[in-house]
């Protein structure tokens, strides 16, 4: 990984329900550089906007107007296929609520990013288990993901994020649900991962988060426009 | 390749995981199915064992019967019209037969008595259809009362008993001697019920069907063919009454299976937008859900079936029989050939397993194509 631009948004804004009479303006002229190998922060209070950046910077959704280009390929356009593949192999995700599959193990749950690209299982096995490991999780590989405690599901999360080894990570409100210590863990994970070379973009509005010595870059956002940055 | 069947290892991993994680909801669904197919495939089985075991029966019977009409209604023929027939060229033989119907009041139950022509019985002594030995607990050497229309007492001794393969249409026989029927019935000298005529060349009965009916006038002229049709219009019809019964078990599946395949819970659609966010295409999360609905029918609908098959083929098909084989008190009591059909299988199969898996992929499909960043809001 290099520091050079890896994910630019020039441009974009975000219409919900567009020409409707419930039409919402998310994103407004968001222009924002990414780069490889950094730990960046969007902030901002709720309905700031930066869960919907989030969702265009990870290809989960396209933008109404403007342009996302993924190591200079402009991807705005893709269709939903193409925009599976990028997210397949080029992000991994931390949802706010984990969104474990509840029934299945923690190692199923780990795995299940990597079903569609039918990796051979011993592969695939010795992968989850390694993830799990680093992430001292590894006893509860077997367990549903329903017994987990806070902190345990959202290492189950990382280890899904990170199956398929994906270039970036992306989370969403990370310690929203943790406790002190269990933050200060995250933020332990976060430095480990970043170490791994790999780009982290989060949302937060933690200070804890926020001003953590991992963390590179802060974008502020405020009515679905960047206000500010450090 | 490796890869493609190691995706569909996968995906056939997680829908096991998946039937398994809504136990109780697939067991359910699993139990109600099998019991339609099981219902459905019971009554086809059971119809078209039954047709089979008349087209067997049917099989050993003369080409042709020769019935007398008086005013419309069956009438006896003289036995004079014998030596006649047997001068037309192509009917091989032609017997007079002796056969009425007797009314047992004490038992409700009507019996059929009728003179061999394969075969003597001793004067006194009758051969009994095993529905009338069970009905009125007889075995051979034991004797049997019969009141005539003539209001006389006559005693047979029971000489033996008809054998079970042909009980669906000989349960109710009664064979006994030419001397006792005419006696019995009051039946005319010179006279029969009908005339039963082998044709020499089985291409050639409505040729002779048509010269009969030019030689006797006001003759009936039924070839076997006519009776096969008949029986099988009567089982026809007992059969689609019994689907007509059944129409609305198959509604109310149908309004369950709608409910349950179609009606996706917001659980499961949170678990295909967290699937789609996580990188699995639309067509995974179809092929997934495809398999989920074609395990729980398919699977149910081979249970099925193979309860209808021993239902049927083993046990008499207890559950039906009273509908699809009675003949008023005598019930026969047979065991069919097993016998299946592939239209009739494709039948059920097209009738319950395609448009439950239908059912099942329309939502899925539907919900597959939200958009994967649902979970993010």
């Amino acid at each position: 990984m290099t520091g050079s631009p890896f994910l630019a948004l020039q441009g974009i804004a975000k219409i919900y329900n567009e020409g409707r009479h419930n039409e919402v303006r998310a994103l407004a002229d968001i222009d924002l550089d990414l780069e490889a190998g950094k730990v960046t922060v969007l902030m901002g209070p709720s309905g700031s906007g930066k869960t919907t950046l989030l969702t265009l910077v990870g290809c989960l959704a396209r933008p109404s107007a403007g342009r996302v280009t993924l190591e200079g390929r402009d991807i705005s356009g893709m269709p939903e296929r193409f925009l599976t593949a990028i997210r397949q192999r080029t992000f991994g995700f931390v949802f706010q609520r984990f969104n474990l599959i509840p029934g299945l193990t923690v190692a199923d749950n780990v795995m299940l990013p990597a079903y569609p690209l039918g990796r051979p299982h011993p592969e695939l096995k010795a992968r989850c288990r390694e993830l799990l490991e680093m992430l001292r999780i590894g006893d509860r590989a077997d367990a549903p993901v329903q017994w987990l405690s806070g902190g345990e599901a959202q290492r189950a999360a990382i280890a899904r994020a990170l199956v398929n080894d994906p270039a970036v990570v992306i989370a969403d409100e990370p310690t929203a649900n943790l406790d002190t210590a269990l933050t200060a863990e995250f933020i332990g994970v976060v430095e480990m991962l970043k170490a791994q070379g790999k780009t982290l973009i989060l949302t937060s509005h933690d200070p804890r988060i926020c001003d953590a010595a991992v963390v590179d870059r802060v974008v502020e956002m405020r009515d679905g426009r960047i206000v500010g940055g450090r | 390749m490796n890869r493609t069947i190691e995706r569909q290892r996968y995906l056939i991993d997680f829908t096991i995981a998946s039937l398994a994680r809504r136990r109780g909801r697939n067991l359910g669904l699993f139990a109600v199915y099998t019991l339609l197919v099981f219902v459905l495939a019971s009554a086809s089985l059971l119809g078209y064992g039954l047709r089979k075991e008349a087209r067997t029966v049917l099989a050993a019977s003369p080409e042709i019967l020769v019935q007398h009409l008086l005013a419309g209604r069956h009438d006896l023929i003289p036995e004079s019209h014998l030596a006649a027939l047997r001068d037309i060229r192509g009917i091989a033989a032609a017997e007079g037969r002796l056969w009425g119907y007797y009314y047992d009041a004490g038992m409700r139950a009507n019996y059929t008595l009728m003179v061999p022509s394969d075969r003597t019985i001793e004067p006194g002594t009758a051969i009994i259809g095993s529905a009338i030995a069970r009905l009125r607990n007889l075995g051979e050497g034991d004797a049997v009362h019969f009141l005539s229309p003539k209001a006389k007492m006559f005693r047979f001794g029971i000489a033996g008993t008809l054998p079970s393969e042909s009980e669906l249409v000989a349960a109710d026989v009664v064979l006994v001697s030419e001397a006792d029927f005419r006696a019995f019935f009051g039946f005319p000298a010179g006279m029969v019920t009908d005339i039963a005529v082998s044709v020499r060349n089985p291409k050639e009965v409505a040729t002779v069907s048509a010269k009969i009916s030019r030689l006797i006038v006001d003759a009936r002229v039924v070839t076997r063919d006519d009776i096969l049709r008949s029986y099988e219009s009567l089982f026809d019809w007992r059969q689609g009454m019994i689907t007509v019964l059944l129409a609305g078990a198959v509604l109310a599946f149908v309004i369950l299976a709608w409910d349950k395949a179609a009606g996706l819970s917001a659980e499961e659609r949170r678990e295909i937008g967290i699937l789609k966010a996580i990188g699995w295409e639309t067509s995974d999360v179809i092929a997934v859900k495809f398999w989920e609905g074609g395990l729980v029918s398919l699977g149910a609908f081979l249970v099925a079936y193979t309860l209808a098959y021993l239902h049927v083929f083993h046990f008499g098909g207890a559950l039906f029989a009273p509908a699809l084989k009675g003949w008023a008190t005598l019930y026969p009591d047979f065991r069919m050939v097993p016998e299946i059909s592939g239209q009739q299988i494709a039948t059920i199969f097209f009738l319950t397993v395609v448009p439950y898996t239908l059912a099942t992929i329309v939502p899925v499909w539907r919900a597959a194509i939200i958009d994967p960043d649902t979970v993010m809001r």
